[in-house]
């Protein structure tokens, strides 16, 4: 994996800005809707028109709680301000945000190896349209004209800045892995970065490595992925330190992640100043959420990713880290349930990891706990547990059921040594090395004759046992 | 209050609004703004110690309204009162930059 | 012929809506050319609209407080499909998609909107003359000003081209006109009239309000226009107090006070003829059974500098979406940004200029706290003063205008000589109070003198009362 230097550490905090998952916009009725053709999700509130004023979404407001106390802020008095500035993808050339007053401060994140990230607010704000350059390749600089669409302006959003307390591009996914979750679970987002309803801005930072000083920042934007998020803090710190290395001097800017060409780089001008004059949006009223309200709305917040690896890992006799694919894919209530049913929870997890990446389906916690039982009964073979679990999910069923039908029983021990004996006969350089390798050379050769035996069994062989054989032949 | 406004600050100002001036306009909307200003430099003579800011004239705090549809304007007919349009969308000359 | 007889003779019957409108569209046709009240005349939409109105009389139906009675408005408040220009370039050919929350009700009232009414651009003006469609003549003496900026609004219901007319007061801006030109102007309690589909000047300001040339056609007028709209977050969630109702009530042992900052005694500028009426009704409401006093309200002096840091700062915010980019005038150029310079230097005028620099200013980085900071803590301090003069009085009176109306051209060159005009209307603004011109008498040039009748948050009622008291007295000669 790349990442710094020895005697360099990078210091990344990253702001979010997640779409909230209203079914209209943030300040008026137009519908928040992901796609459709250009400017038809409008009304005169979304198009800045003269004469419209903004009345806040319960929802958005409602969404926004929910995400501040999942990220264990203060929930607080809040009031909008006016950020202006001129952007054609913005109607009315300034935005409705929240600036010295926001509605969560304060809280912190659970990384799911347990670190906590600092959360400095989460505030409302509302979304631009959407300019597509046209010419020069969709470059903004080379483009001959560009066309704007403001289906998405106005589309509440919740900007969540936190803490520069992440070190690596691996942190950085990690937490953003882990926000994004928390979202979709709430129910306040989809989370979906390749539609854009979550984005990311990343402020890169380095420092010599023990240094408690921060280094000069600068901001990389348009980041889509979390894999691009894991190349631009790579690259963008490489950036710094080479500059540092040379003898220059890191400038505080905002810079562009180029995906194509896998590096940042500036767009804007330095001259060009931006003041932002901020002041209190006049046409809204301050927000106050009473604490009945707040007390409610945490009252009904599910059980959050954390929380929800901690119990698994608890239940499983495993680490949290352990619980965490399980968990992401929502198959934890099941897999608790299938353990309370008595399976094995090992079992459990391992095929929630390798063989339910598309869900449970009709997957029963008392079928997962009887095939279970039958694999580890030596009923089943690995791949003939498969197998049933396959069918279980596409269609239910018991498993006995399902394992008859596909005429499944393990093979006797016996039958297995013989066939063992005859993949030993036949493959003696191999045995050699089995015999004489040491333990990680022995380990691949018995996966060599596992195979051998499954292929000449039609994979009726338990794994298990023919390891059982191997180690017994090469002790005797 | 502070120092009396200068050409450079309204052609500043000026740029952050977007607007052009001549530099006779220049010249006379400096002197104008800068009457206004002197005029408002009446308020110093107040004690505004632990004076609370009012952005509002009303006390009114939560109005919300609920999350539901409403309706949306004929596209067409907010199309054909812009300057310029194309698929359906606004034109524009280059911008020339991101948003901030 | 006053608005509330008009509709009752409509809604008996013993008039058709289409010969109402056909009269003062005849009134307007032989005057407006001298006036320029209009940016528009709606001929034939109002006929078509009378027409529908006749036809539900005749079928029975309701046809409404209002019905039939032409009514005017100011050029800020959205019309769907009619031109809606706030009296500038940038806005000169848009439509809006929508109509105002007040055009609503005035239709949904049976009033039939007659035109749209001439205005400083963008509501920044005090006579009227910052009109990019040129200025409008006072109807009383066409030399003058009308005030402003609803000075079109204002002319119209002097000149007798309609009974009444809706405008807006940021700092004034129906009040001095209704005074300049001798009708009834009445800024609401902020919040009673929604601000929906008002073109927004300064938002935390701004408010709908009507002309009349009787105290009772305004509170009709009030009453049908105003109450809470969930389209308008600053809309006052309670029922509209009953205005129509209280007219008659008298002001016996109310106690009104006297702003002396406000008067020829404490004020340079406030005319000496002027001071005289105020004075004069001061006695009035005496005489009718009120406890008049003078009364100190030292800060509002200050009222004009905090407003003229205030109102432009919003309104550099709200007059930035005039880009060329999704309505209204567009002036190519090779960028975006170009072309935004390009559009706005050309669409607005000097004062709209004026007012966007001195905004952006007070609201830029270094000098928030100097100028837009200060001005808002004074707001806080003119809104306590005027509190506690409430706990005193039901009322307070003072000038509305310092001169009765001025010749055209004598201010234009001097922006803070115009700006003076809104220093007694400005306080209500700041507070968010109602407030209310009443015609009483003339100056020494036989110009109309405006008397102004301030009350507390939603006490509009009271204000009425004392309203009524001084039209009958001036009625009645002084």
């Amino acid at each position: 994996m790349s990442g710094v230097p020895d005697g360099w550490e990078v210091v990344v905090g990253l702001e979010v800005h997640a779409e909230l998952a209203t079914a209209t916009k943030m300040f008026s009725g137009a519908p928040n809707r992901f796609g459709g053709n250009p400017n038809t999700h409008i009304d005169p509130v979304s198009l800045g028109l003269p004469g419209s004023l903004p009345v806040l979404n319960e929802r958005a407001v409602e969404l926004a709680i929910r995400v501040g106390l999942a990220l264990n802020c203060r929930v607080q008095r809040s009031v909008f301000a006016r950020k202006n500035y001129f952007y054609p993808d913005m109607p009315k050339d300034f935005q409705i945000s929240q600036y010295d007053q926001p509605i969560n401060v304060d809280g912190w994140l659970e990384l799911p190896d347990g670190r906590r990230v600092g959360i400095e607010r989460a505030h409302l704000e509302e979304d631009t349209g959407k300019t597509v350059h046209v010419g020069g390749g969709g470059r903004i600089h080379e483009a001959a004209y560009s066309l704007v669409d403001y289906n998405r302006a106005g589309v509440p959003l919740i900007e969540i800045v936190g803490a520069p307390d992440l070190r690596s591009a691996d942190d950085a996914r990690a937490y953003v892995g882990e926000l994004r979750a928390i979202l979709v679970a709430i129910g306040a987002s989809d989370g979906k970065m390749e539609e854009g309803s979550m984005r990311v801005d990343c402020n890169v930072s380095v420092r010599p490595e023990g240094s408690q000083q921060l280094g000069t920042r600068c901001e990389v934007k348009n980041i889509n992925s979390l894999r691009s998020l894991g190349r631009a803090i790579d690259y963008e710190a490489r950036r710094q330190i080479d500059l540092i290395d040379a003898g220059e001097v890191v400038a505080q800017q905002t810079r562009h992640w180029d995906e194509d060409h896998g590096r940042t780089h500036t767009l804007r001008s330095k001259e060009e100043a931006f003041d932002y004059r901020y002041f209190p949006e006049p046409d809204l009223v301050p927000v106050d959420p009473p604490e009945a309200w707040v007390t409610e709305i945490a009252n009904a917040l599910p059980l959050l990713p954390g929380a929800r690896r901690k119990r698994l890992a608890e239940a499983a006799g495993t680490t949290p880290a352990g619980a965490a694919l399980t968990v992401e894919r929502g198959l934890d209530d099941l897999a608790l349930a299938a353990i309370a049913e008595g399976a094995e929870a090992a079992r459990v997890l391992i095929h929630a990891e390798n063989n339910l990446a598309g869900g449970a389906g009709f997957l029963t916690a008392d079928s997962f706990a009887a095939l279970t039982a039958m694999e580890a009964g030596g009923q089943l073979t690995a791949t003939q547990a498969k197998t049933v679990l396959a069918e279980l999910v596409a269609a239910g069923g018991e498993p006995t059921d399902i394992a008859n039908r596909h005429g499944f029983e393990a093979m006797e021990t016996s039958e297995v040594e013989t066939i063992v004996d005859q993949v030993i006969a036949a493959n003696p350089d191999e045995w050699t090395e089995f015999l004489g390798g040491d333990e990680k050379e022995r380990k691949k050769k018995s996966g060599f004759f596992v195979g051998q035996v499954m292929k000449a069994t039609g994979g009726q062989a338990d794994g298990r046992v023919v390891n059982e054989v191997l180690e017994a032949r090469a002790a005797d | 209050m502070t120092e009396r406004i200068s050409t450079d600050d309204v052609a500043h100002v000026a740029r952050l609004a977007r607007l052009e001036l001549g530099p006779d306009e220049l010249e006379s909307f400096t002197s104008q703004l800068g009457a206004v200003l002197d005029h408002a430099a009446d308020l110093d003579s107040l004690d505004l110690d632990g004076v609370e800011p009012t952005a509002h004239p009303l006390p009114l705090s939560n109005v919300l309204r609920p999350d539901e549809v409403g309706p949306t304007l004929d596209p067409d007919e907010v199309l054909a009162a812009a300057p310029a349009v194309e698929d359906g969308q606004f034109r524009v000359p280059p911008v020339l930059g991101e948003a901030p | 012929m006053s608005a509330v007889d008009l509709a009752a003779s409509v809604r008996t019957g013993q008039r058709s809506a289409r010969s109402v409108v056909e009269e003062y569209l005849e009134a307007i046709d032989a005057a407006e050319d001298r006036i320029h009240a209009f940016n528009l005349v709606m001929a034939d939409e109002a006929l078509e609209a009378a027409d529908a109105l006749d036809h539900r009389v005749a079928s029975g139906e309701d046809p409404g407080p209002l019905a039939g009675v032409p009514v005017v408005a100011k050029d800020n408040l959205c019309t769907r499909g009619v031109p809606t220009t706030c009296g500038s370039l940038i806005l000169q050919n848009w439509r809006p998609p929508y109509d105002a929350t007040v055009v609503k009700r005035l239709s949904a009232a049976g009033a039939v909107l007659v035109g749209k009414t001439n205005m400083d651009e963008f509501a920044m003006g005090s006579s009227t003359e910052n009109s990019a469609f040129g200025p409008t003549r006072n109807p009383l003496a066409n030399d003058r000003v009308p005030g402003g900026s609803s000075g079109g609004s204002a002319a119209a219901v002097a000149a007798g081209f309609a009974p009444l007319a809706l405008g807006s007061d940021t700092g004034g801006s129906i009040r001095q006109p209704a005074a300049l030109c001798g009708v009834v102007g009445v800024k609401p309690t902020y919040g009673l009239v929604s601000r929906y589909g008002l073109v927004a000047f300064a938002s935390s300001l701004d408010q709908v309000g009507p002309f009349a040339t009787t105290v009772a056609d305004a509170a009709l007028l009030l009453e049908v226009v105003g109450g809470h709209d969930p389209m308008d977050s600053t809309s006052i969630p309670e029922p509209l107090p009953g205005l129509v109702g209280v007219l008659e009530d008298g002001v016996d042992g109310l106690r009104i006070g006297v702003i002396e900052e406000l008067s020829g005694d404490g004020l340079d500028g406030i005319a000496s003829d002027v001071q005289a009426r105020v004075t004069a009704a001061a006695e009035a409401l005496s005489a009718a059974g009120a406890t008049v006093e003078p009364t100190s309200v030292p800060s509002t002096v200050y009222g004009l500098s905090a407003y003229y840091v205030i109102a432009p700062a919003e309104a550099s915010s709200n007059l930035a979406r005039y880009d060329g980019v999704r309505y209204g005038l567009r002036v190519d150029a090779p960028s975006t940004p170009e072309m935004n310079t390009a559009t706005r230097t050309a669409g607005f005028g000097d004062e709209v200029k004026r007012r966007i620099m001195l905004g952006t200013y007070a609201l830029s980085a270094g000098y928030y706290d100097a100028y837009y900071l200060k001005a808002q803590k004074v707001r806080t301090l003119i809104a306590d003063d005027l509190r506690r003069a409430y706990q005193q009085f039901d009322l307070l009176v003072c000038p509305t205008a310092p001169t009765t109306a001025f010749p055209l051209g004598e201010k234009t060159a001097d922006p803070m000589l115009m700006y003076l005009n809104d220093v007694c209307t400005i306080p209500s603004n700041l507070a968010g109070h109602p407030a209310m011109s009443v015609p009483f008498g003339t100056g020494d040039d036989g110009l109309p003198v405006g008397v102004q009748v301030l009350a507390p948050a939603m006490a509009e009622p009271t204000m009425f009362r004392a309203a009524s008291v001084l039209e009958a007295a001036a009625v009645n000669g002084p």
